[in-house]
């Protein structure tokens, strides 16, 4: 039986030893990366989106997402408006 | 405890990075491109049909000549709105919020239409000065008139959507500082408070809406008299 090349297999199927070299295989050209996004964006919208009957849940965990985003992005300025005696 | 209520309307930005963009550039995520099936998913039936719903609406009293404005017209309709009702969303950036970017996209279309009207059919615009059935002593005055108010529509448009919206988002945050700040003290008036704030927000959701539309329904008035 043939072994799958290391560069085939999925994350999951990684071994914790192998991960350096699983990550120093990946393609980190800035077509790979937007293939790595592209590839993320058909997952989603192929299981949550693009059936027969989606509903509410597809679109409302994006903006959920976005919202917790916005959220840790804005962090650093929001936290001087805590709830102090002395500011 | 807000320190400045004016706060959340500064531009965001990560280590330095203008992180607008991504606010911008989000809403392209929400709306997937059409596919060729027949029967497509609930999301692509619902935005097909709201497209041709808009594209319909404000192509209706164009001729022929002004459907060449259908794409740009109908893309800013739905950014806008996209954006607007993004910014409802708590911890969120409304880029509509800053006059730079609403004069950014009101000046150059207003811009369009006149220069449109002014190059194919210059008397015909320069024409809409004047108001039919004017009393002649009135006639010099009445065409400065019409100029200044015609020069003033790019600034109009934009401070129109960004006053609109920076007022909404003040008011929420004003209101629900209040309530908030109430609840130990006096549990009833936040509570009256809590009820401003929930019709608050139904306002400002439709105020969303209806400032997208009333910006594109404007350009395509100008554009209407000049195409």
């Amino acid at each position: 039986p043939a072994a799958v090349l290391l560069k085939d297999t999925k994350l999951m199927d990684v071994k914790l030893g192998q991960l350096p070299s699983w990550l120093a295989m990946r393609d980190f050209t800035p077509g790979g990366i937007a293939g790595a996004f592209r590839r993320g964006y058909d997952r989603y919208y192929n299981k949550y989106i693009n059936v027969k009957k989606g509903g509410l849940g597809g679109i409302s965990m994006v903006l959920a997402g976005y919202v917790v985003i916005s959220y840790i992005w804005s962090y650093s300025h929001i936290k001087h408006d805590r709830r102090r005696k002395y500011h | 405890m807000n320190l400045s209520f004016f706060d959340q309307f500064m531009s965001p930005s990560l280590l330095g990075i203008p992180l607008i963009l991504i606010s911008m550039l989000f809403p392209t995520l929400l709306y997937p491109s059409p596919n060729s099936r027949w029967i497509t998913n609930r999301l692509l039936t619902l935005q097909s049909w709201f497209l041709h719903l808009i594209t319909k609406q404000l192509m209706t009293p164009l001729t022929k000549k002004g459907h060449k404005w259908a794409l740009i017209l109908s893309s800013l309709m739905i950014f806008l709105l996209t954006i607007n009702l993004l910014g409802l969303l708590p911890y969120t950036f409304t880029p509509t919020t800053q006059l730079s970017m609403n004069l950014a996209l009101a000046f150059p279309l207003w811009l369009a239409t006149l220069l449109t009207g002014l190059r194919n059919q210059p008397s015909a615009s320069l024409g809409h000065l004047l108001p039919e059935g004017t009393p002649t002593p009135l006639i010099p005055a009445l065409i400065l008139i019409e100029t200044t108010s015609l020069l003033i529509r790019p600034l109009a448009l934009g401070v129109r959507l960004t006053a609109n919206l920076t007022a909404g988002h003040l008011l929420i945050q004003l209101i629900s500082t209040a309530t908030t700040v109430l609840l130990p003290i006096m549990p009833a008036v936040s509570l009256l408070t809590l009820s401003i704030l929930l019709l608050l927000t139904i306002l400002e959701v439709a105020v969303a809406m209806i400032q997208a539309y009333v910006f594109v329904l404007l350009l395509s008035l100008y554009l209407q008299e000049n195409i």
